[in-house]
C-alpha cells in the first residue's frame, strides 16, 4: 500500500521535532498531570463570572418575561435568533474536521481534530439554551417532543421547520457527543494507564471504559469513526440546512430565498473555522503543543477559510443580484433599503458583515499571512464578528419593516439582559473549554501516533536544512510574486 | 462476566516493523495468539492476525433503516390517522415536509445503536475492569500475549518470542473476562473476591 503512495519531499511533516511514540503521549498528557497554570485559574474565573451574569440575565428573563428583551411585535427574533444561528455555526467546523477531513483522507486533522469536536458539543449546548429560553415559559418545553398527551393528543407540526431544528440539534448533539467521547475513549485509557494518583486511576479508570487496545476492538473502532463520519457528514449539512429553512421557508422579504441552505452551511464552516483557529492558537502556546498544531495546521485552515469566505461572498451578491433581478418590490425593498443603504439604521452592520466576511479573508490568498500568526488570530476574530453580524443582519434588516410602514419599528437595541445572555453562554462554553483543557487530552493521542511514521518521512529524510530554505525562498519569490 | 484464568506469555514489541513479521512467525508455528495490544490501530494487523472483517457497518445499516421506518410511520399514522391536521387545504400526506425528521433519526438510530452495539462487542462500560497485559499498551508498546495450553512450552514460547525480535517477555496468569471494578483499587477478580 505505501508503495503506491508517493509523498513529496516537500510535504512537511504533520508533527514536528521527530517525536517517537513515547514523547507523543508525554507532550499531550503531561499538562493533564500538571497543575493547571495561574493563567488557566485566571480564565476559569473569568468564565464562571460570565456564566453567572448569564445565568442572572436567565432568571429575570424567566421571571419576568421575554419583556426583559428589547424585542418588540415587529422585532420578534432579535440577538437571541442570532447567537442561536451563530453558535451552531461555530459548531460546524469540528464536524467537519472530525467526520468530511475523515473521509477526504486529510491527515491534518489529527492535530485539531479532537479539540474541535469538543468545541462543537459546547457549542452546541451554547446554542440550545436561546430557542428553549426564548420559549418564555421554559417550563413547558417539553411540548416540542412528539408524546402521546392528555391533550387530545394534539401532536407537534411535522410540517414545521420548527420542528424540524428540534430534531436536527438534538440529533446533531447526540451524534457529536458519542463521536467525540468513542475516539476519546483509547486516549483516556492512556492516561488511566499512566496514572499515579488514586483520583487519576479512578475518574480515567471509569472515563476510560475498560479499553484495552486489542486489535480486534481497533478494528471495530476503525469501522465506527468511520460510519460515524459517513453518518456526520449529511447530519451536519443538514442540520444548517434545516436552520436555513427556519427562515427560508417563510414569506419574509430577505428570507424568502433558496439560496439559503448552502450559504448557511459555508458560512457556518467559515465562522466554524474561525473559532477553531482563535481557541488553536491559545491552546498550542500555553499547552506547549506547537509541534502537533503546526503552522502548517494553521495554513490549512486558513485556506478552508478563505475558501468559505469566498462561498460567502459569492452568495452575498447572488442574493442581492436575485432580490434586484426577482423584480419583487418588497424583496427589494429589503436588500436596497434595509441593509445596502448605508444610511438606513442597520445600513451600518450590513456593511461591516461585507468587510468582515468577504474582504478581509482574501488576506489569506498570502502565503505568507496564512502563516503568520498573529494574522491569523486577528483574522479569526474579525471573522467572528463578521459572521455574528450576517445573522444579525439577516434576521433583524429583514423583520424590523415588514409590508405595512404603520407598523416599522423603532431602533432595536439590546437590553442588558439580551447582551447579559449572550455573555452568560460565551462563560458556559468557555467553562466547559476549559475544564475539557484540563482534564482531557486536546489532541488525539491515538490518531497522532497512527500518522507519526507516515507524514513527511521523505521530508525528514531528504531535505536538508539549505533545500528547506530554497524552498521557502521559492514560495515567497516565485509563488507569492509571480515570476 | 469473568471468562476463567489463563496462562499467558507475554511478549512486547516496539516497532511495527518487527511486529508484523513476529505475528506471522508465531501464528506458523502454531502457537494461538490471544490478542495484541497497541497503543494505535496498526493498519493490516488484523489481517495478519487472521481476524475477520467486523460487521459492525451492517449492524449500523439496520439501526438505520429502522430508524427511517420508525420516523416514516410514526409521523404518517399521527398526520394520516390519529390527529389529521387541515394545513392550508394541503394533504395529509406531506412526505416531502417529513423528510428532514426522518433523515435525522435515520442518522440517530444508526449513531446510538452503533455505539451501544460497539460497547457490548468490546466489553465496554464505565466501571468495567479488565486484565492488562502491560501499561504501556496504551502508550508506546505493542504487548502480543500468546495463550498457553498443557501442552505449551512457555520457555520454548518465550525463546521464540526474543527472536522474533521482543524487547521484553514474561509470563502472567490472567483473567481474560472483564469485571466490574474500579482502577484506583487492588486489582481482584470478582470471583475471588466474592467467592463465586
Amino acid at each position: 500500500m505505501s508503495l503506491l503512495k508517493y509523498e513529496s519531499q516537500l510535504r512537511e511533516p504533520l508533527v514536528d521535532g521527530n517525536k517517537d511514540y513515547h514523547q507523543v503521549t508525554e507532550d499531550i498528557i503531561r499538562p493533564i498531570e500538571m497543575k493547571p497554570s495561574r493563567l488557566w485559574y485566571i480564565g476559569f474565573a473569568i468564565s464562571i463570572v460570565l456564566l453567572c451574569f448569564g445565568v442572572y440575565s436567565v432568571y429575570r428573563e424567566v421571571t419576568y418575561g421575554i419583556g426583559q428583551w428589547n424585542l418588540n411585535k415587529t422585532i420578534g427574533w432579535g440577538w437571541d435568533i442570532t447567537n442561536f444561528v451563530w453558535w451552531i455555526g461555530i459548531g460546524h467546523a469540528g464536524t467537519l474536521i472530525s467526520a468530511i477531513l475523515l473521509l477526504f483522507r486529510q491527515g491534518w486533522r489529527t492535530g485539531v481534530n479532537r479539540a474541535a469536536e469538543a468545541m462543537t458539543i459546547f457549542a452546541v449546548i451554547c446554542a440550545g439554551q436561546f430557542p428553549i429560553w426564548h420559549m418564555g415559559r421554559v417550563w413547558m418545553a417539553f411540548f416540542v417532543m412528539p408524546y402521546p398527551n392528555s391533550r387530545g393528543p394534539v401532536w407537534v407540526n411535522f410540517n414545521s421547520p420548527l420542528l424540524w431544528d428540534v430534531f436536527a440539534i438534538s440529533t446533531y448533539f447526540t451524534v457529536s457527543l458519542l463521536f467525540w467521547y468513542s475516539g476519546l475513549l483509547p486516549d483516556l485509557a492512556t492516561v488511566r494507564d499512566r496514572a499515579k494518583t488514586k483520583f487519576r486511576k479512578m475518574f480515567y479508570g471509569v472515563a476510560s471504559f475498560g479499553w484495552s487496545g486489542s486489535t480486534k476492538h481497533w478494528q471495530r473502532h476503525e469501522s465506527l469513526a468511520l460510519v460515524l463520519a459517513g453518518l456526520s457528514t449529511p447530519l451536519v449539512l443538514s442540520v444548517h440546512t434545516i436552520v436555513s429553512f427556519d427562515f427560508a421557508t417563510s414569506i419574509v422579504p430577505g428570507w424568502h430565498t433558496t439560496i439559503f441552505p448552502p450559504y448557511f452551511v459555508a458560512g457556518a464552516i467559515f465562522s466554524g473555522f474561525a473559532m477553531v483557529q482563535s481557541l488553536m492558537i491559545v491552546v498550542r502556546k500555553v499547552l506547549g503543543l506547537e509541534d502537533y498544531i503546526t503552522v502548517g495546521h494553521i495554513e490549512a485552515m486558513n485556506k478552508v477559510i478563505v475558501l468559505t469566505g469566498s462561498i460567502v461572498g459569492c452568495a452575498y451578491l447572488t442574493e442581492l443580484f436575485i432580490a434586484w433581478y426577482g423584480q419583487n418590490p418588497y424583496e427589494w425593498f429589503a436588500f436596497k433599503e434595509n441593509r445596502a443603504n448605508l444610511f438606513s439604521p442597520y445600513g451600518w452592520s450590513y456593511w461591516l458583515m461585507m468587510f468582515c466576511n468577504v474582504v478581509s479573508p482574501q488576506l489569506f490568498w498570502s502565503r505568507k499571512l496564512r502563516r503568520n500568526i498573529t494574522v491569523t488570530f486577528f483574522m479569526s476574530i474579525i471573522v467572528n464578528i463578521g459572521m455574528w453580524y450576517e445573522r444579525f443582519v439577516i434576521i433583524v434588516t429583514s423583520v424590523y419593516r415588514d409590508y405595512l410602514p404603520s407598523s416599522w419599528s423603532t431602533y432595536y437595541s439590546p437590553s442588558i439582559w439580551e447582551i447579559g445572555f449572550y455573555l452568560g453562554t460565551f462563560g458556559l462554553f468557555f467553562f466547559c473549554f476549559f475544564l475539557f483543557a484540563k482534564y482531557f487530552p486536546v489532541i488525539a493521542v491515538a490518531e497522532i501516533k497512527a500518522i507519526l511514521k507516515t507524514s513527511g518521512e521523505n521530508y525528514k529524510v531528504k531535505m536538508t536544512d539549505i533545500e528547506k530554505a530554497d524552498a521557502e525562498k521559492f514560495y515567497i519569490e516565485e509563488v507569492e510574486h509571480g515570476h | 462476566m469473568a471468562g476463567g484464568i489463563k496462562k499467558f506469555v507475554v511478549g512486547c514489541f516496539d516497532d511495527e516493523k518487527t511486529l508484523f513479521p513476529a505475528v506471522k512467525n508465531v501464528r506458523k508455528a502454531g502457537y494461538k495468539i490471544h490478542d495484541v495490544y497497541t497503543p494505535f490501530p496498526v493498519h493490516g494487523l488484523d489481517h495478519a492476525m487472521g481476524i475477520r472483517e467486523t460487521s459492525l457497518h451492517t449492524a449500523g445499516f439496520i439501526y438505520a433503516i429502522t430508524g427511517t421506518t420508525t420516523a416514516l410511520s410514526f409521523i404518517s399514522w399521527i398526520f394520516v390517522k390519529d390527529w389529521p391536521l387541515n394545513i392550508g387545504g394541503k394533504p395529509h400526506f406531506a412526505l416531502p415536509a417529513w423528510i428532514p425528521i426522518t433523515f435525522e433519526l435515520t442518522v440517530l438510530f444508526s449513531a446510538v445503536g452503533m455505539v451501544l452495539t460497539f460497547c457490548y462487542l468490546c466489553q465496554l462500560a464505565p466501571f468495567v475492569k479488565k486484565h492488562h497485559f502491560h501499561p504501556r499498551a496504551t502508550d508506546d508498546l505493542f504487548v502480543m500475549a500468546i495463550e498457553c495450553t498443557d501442552k505449551t512450552n512457555d520457555a520454548e514460547v518465550q525463546a521464540f518470542l526474543q527472536n522474533a525480535g521482543a524487547i521484553e517477555i514474561n509470563v502472567q496468569n490472567a483473567e481474560t473476562g472483564w469485571w466490574i471494578g474500579r482502577y484506583d483499587r487492588e486489582q481482584k477478580l470478582y470471583k475471588e473476591e466474592k467467592g463465586y
